[in-house]
């Protein structure tokens, strides 16, 4: 498959849009009428064809665009990058780890040649050509974390793991919903998860850290997180709130639809066999309301989930305010018919809108 | 779902009697490919088909972690336990084909220290060879001290010494040598990490002696893998999979459950990771607890089994799984 990059932004003009073939593989991540926390995760081993799922990590037509603003935004503000000292063996795990994945899952766009530790490394979509010997940092422009991440959609959080705990001692966050690695960086599971509402009196935290240290070398695991996003803006982040906060009062009834996104996140862990740390890919998908209505079954189930939703999770994730217009454009999509099990839109089986 | 239970088709490439007891297995993989990589302290569990029995037994992992083309373990000899052992040194050859696990690490360096300081007891050395080779590679600061019974049972001595005779201390107990704990401990430089591996008297030992001198818990490491010891048949009834059996006088309950087709998780199948940890639903009779996963008070309440290696005497025992 040869993907069409997209030449789109992610600020000031907003250019970005999905594709009709991105709309349909959008990871919708609501598998029911309804939402709550749950330990929703499952194996990352592929996945159907053309979905989110079915390669290590996806690339889509959205590839180059995030890679330019990624480069925006660290040039910016360089602490939006950080690996403590101990965690760069990792770091070369996790190059080894993509540089692998995405040469074997898409040979046009990738190619690796390993002679020994002499490593020749091909990004023909970012137009990349580089020769470096692996595990010496000095041939390489940057650090390798941030060398492969540069080059990689989504954040990454590389967690130490020791004590019965893993550590953000490492990452590159660029895309993400409203968190700060600068201010995370160091911390602890519970810790840096501390402002989550609910989660932690359901016991989420505790069951979800054993998970999470059990992961296995090729036994990597997924799931599917999401929040609210005003305009197509990746860098919502606590360090630009004062550009992007204000955004969320600018939506009217009549530009709701354009403006107002679903913003999901594929989350990903992978054992890192040389470090033993885990690493946490945050990978962000947007999607526009009006893109999201051309599924019926999405329609229906993103009308009853928003209504349904306790305020403390709509507060935590900032669209309290705007939930009620949000609902008054969702109602419209909503004829009350049931829908099929499961996220996948099943646009041959689920019944058109009748309304 | 079962964690660590992904598999690795290998064949046996080379075995090494190192002394009386020891034994290296060297394994390719079968398919030709690569082993993946690893990280120093890792283990591999072997799945040995000795008879009707499949006996699945951790080893550490003590070749290069680099090194993708091999994979070597050490076993020694036990001549009292339930056979694992056994059967590496008397049924194995070169040749034959056998399956092993992912590696799974559950004595990991702490790439945070400064020094790594390494305490090793008899066959307790396998873990740190492959530590080692990790270390050197990234040009880490270490220290070994290896107590071994006598020379002729110093397995991997002469390779360690030859290589590395400023940063290797052997200590033979029969020429009465022995580890001066206090003293090594308290000349070490801040931001040292002890890693200890052996017996349980050594591992007590040390903890509690670096817990004295106020060494901070999160700076002493130990990995101990009990083996599942051999005791009276018991039958237990397991509520999910809504089935009765029986536990014979030389498996482990574990075991026991995966032969019955029941899906039980595991990790190190020594009483050490806690990942089987499974719900006491009803009992009479009394357990016989012998991980070191549990809390005392778990072990009094009666509400939790470590499969791996503990187990029941008694009327009746009902499982949550």
């Amino acid at each position: 498959m040869t993907i069409q990059f997209n030449e789109e932004t992610f600020r000031d003009d907003y250019t970005f849009k999905n594709s009709d073939w991105a709309i349909k593989r959008f990871p919708f991540p609501f598998h029911e009428d309804s939402y709550m926390y749950a330990v929703n995760m499952e194996q990352h081993r592929g996945g159907p064809d053309g979905s989110v799922y079915e390669k290590r990590f996806d690339v889509d037509e959205h590839y180059v665009a995030e890679m330019k603003d990624r480069a925006m935004v660290l040039n910016d503000d360089p602490l939006r990058c950080q690996s403590l000292p101990h965690m760069t063996l990792a770091g070369w795990d996790l190059l080894e780890l993509i540089m692998v994945s995405k040469s074997e899952d898409y040979p046009d766009l990738f190619e690796l040649h390993r002679d020994g530790d002499q490593w020749h490394w091909i990004n023909k979509p970012l137009g990349i050509d580089d020769k470096f010997t692996f595990m010496d940092e000095t041939t390489l422009p940057y650090g390798p974390m941030e060398y492969i991440t540069r080059q990689t959609q989504g954040d990454f959080c590389v967690l130490d793991q020791r004590d019965d705990n893993l550590w953000m001692d490492a990452g590159i966050v660029t895309t993400q919903a409203d968190w700060s690695l600068d201010f995370d960086i160091g911390m602890n599971f519970f810790e840096w998860h501390a402002p989550v509402p609910l989660a932690h009196e359901k016991g989420i935290f505790v069951r979800a850290l054993k998970f999470l240290l059990n992961i296995q070398q090729g036994s990597p695991a997924r799931r599917l997180n999401w929040t609210m996003t005003v305009n197509p803006l990746l860098d919502t982040s606590p360090e630009n709130y004062h550009k992007w906060g204000v955004q969320k009062t600018t939506l009217t009834p009549e530009n709701i639809g354009e403006k107002q996104h679903l913003r999901v996140e594929l989350q990903t862990f992978f054992r890192l066999p040389r470090s033993n740390a885990l690493v946490f890919p945050i990978r962000c998908y947007l999607c526009s309301f009006q893109d999201l209505m051309t599924v019926p079954k999405w329609g229906r189930r993103l009308h009853r989930v928003i209504r349904d939703l306790p305020v403390e999770l709509a507060t935590y994730k900032g669209f309290i305010d705007n939930r009620p217009m949000m609902l008054d454009y969702l109602s419209k999509f909503d004829d009350g018919k049931p829908t099929s099990d499961g996220i996948w839109p099943d646009l041959e089986t689920e019944p058109a809108l009748e309304k | 779902m079962s964690a660590g239970t992904d598999k690795i088709a290998v064949t046996i490439s080379n075995i090494v009697k190192l002394n009386d007891l020891v034994t290296r297995f060297e394994f390719k993989r079968t398919d030709g490919e690569l082993f993946p990589t690893f990280s120093g302290g890792a283990h591999t569990v072997i799945e040995m088909k000795d008879g009707d029995i499949t006996r699945l037994n951790p080893y550490s992992l003590m070749s290069d972690p680099r090194d993708q083309s091999t994979y070597m373990i050490s076993v020694r000899r036990d001549d009292e336990g339930r056979g694992g052992s056994l059967f590496m040194h008397n049924n194995v050859s070169v040749g034959d084909e056998m399956v092993l696990s992912y590696p799974v690490n559950l004595f990991s360096l702490d790439l945070r220290a400064k020094k790594h300081l390494m305490i090793a007891g008899g066959i307790g050395i396998t873990p740190f060879m492959a530590q080692i080779k990790q270390l050197d590679h990234a040009h880490g600061n270490w220290e070994l001290h290896y107590a071994c019974r006598s020379e002729a049972l110093g397995s991997y001595v002469d390779e360690l010494t030859s290589t590395h005779p400023n940063d290797v201390n052997i200590y033979y107990d029969d020429q009465k040598q022995f580890i001066d704990l206090e003293n090594l401990l308290d000349g070490q430089p801040l931001g040292t990490h002890i890693y200890v591996c052996g017996p349980k008297g050594m591992i007590d030992w040390v903890r509690g002696k670096a817990a004295e001198l106020g060494w901070p818990r999160e700076a002493v490491h130990y990995e101990e893998f009990l083996a599942p010891q051999p005791g009276k048949p018991f039958e237990v009834k397991l509520a999910v999979s809504n089935k009765v059996i029986q536990v014979g006088e030389q498996e482990s309950l574990l075991e026991a459950m995966e032969r019955e087709g029941v899906d039980a998780p595991y990790l190190c199948r020594g009483g050490a990771c806690g990942q089987c940890e499974t719900n006491v639903i009803g009992y009479d009779g009394k357990f016989i607890h012998r991980d070191h996963w549990l809390e005392e008070d778990e072990h009094a309440s009666g509400k939790k089994i470590m499969p791996c290696v503990s187990r029941f005497e008694g009327k009746t025992l009902v499982l949550d799984r």
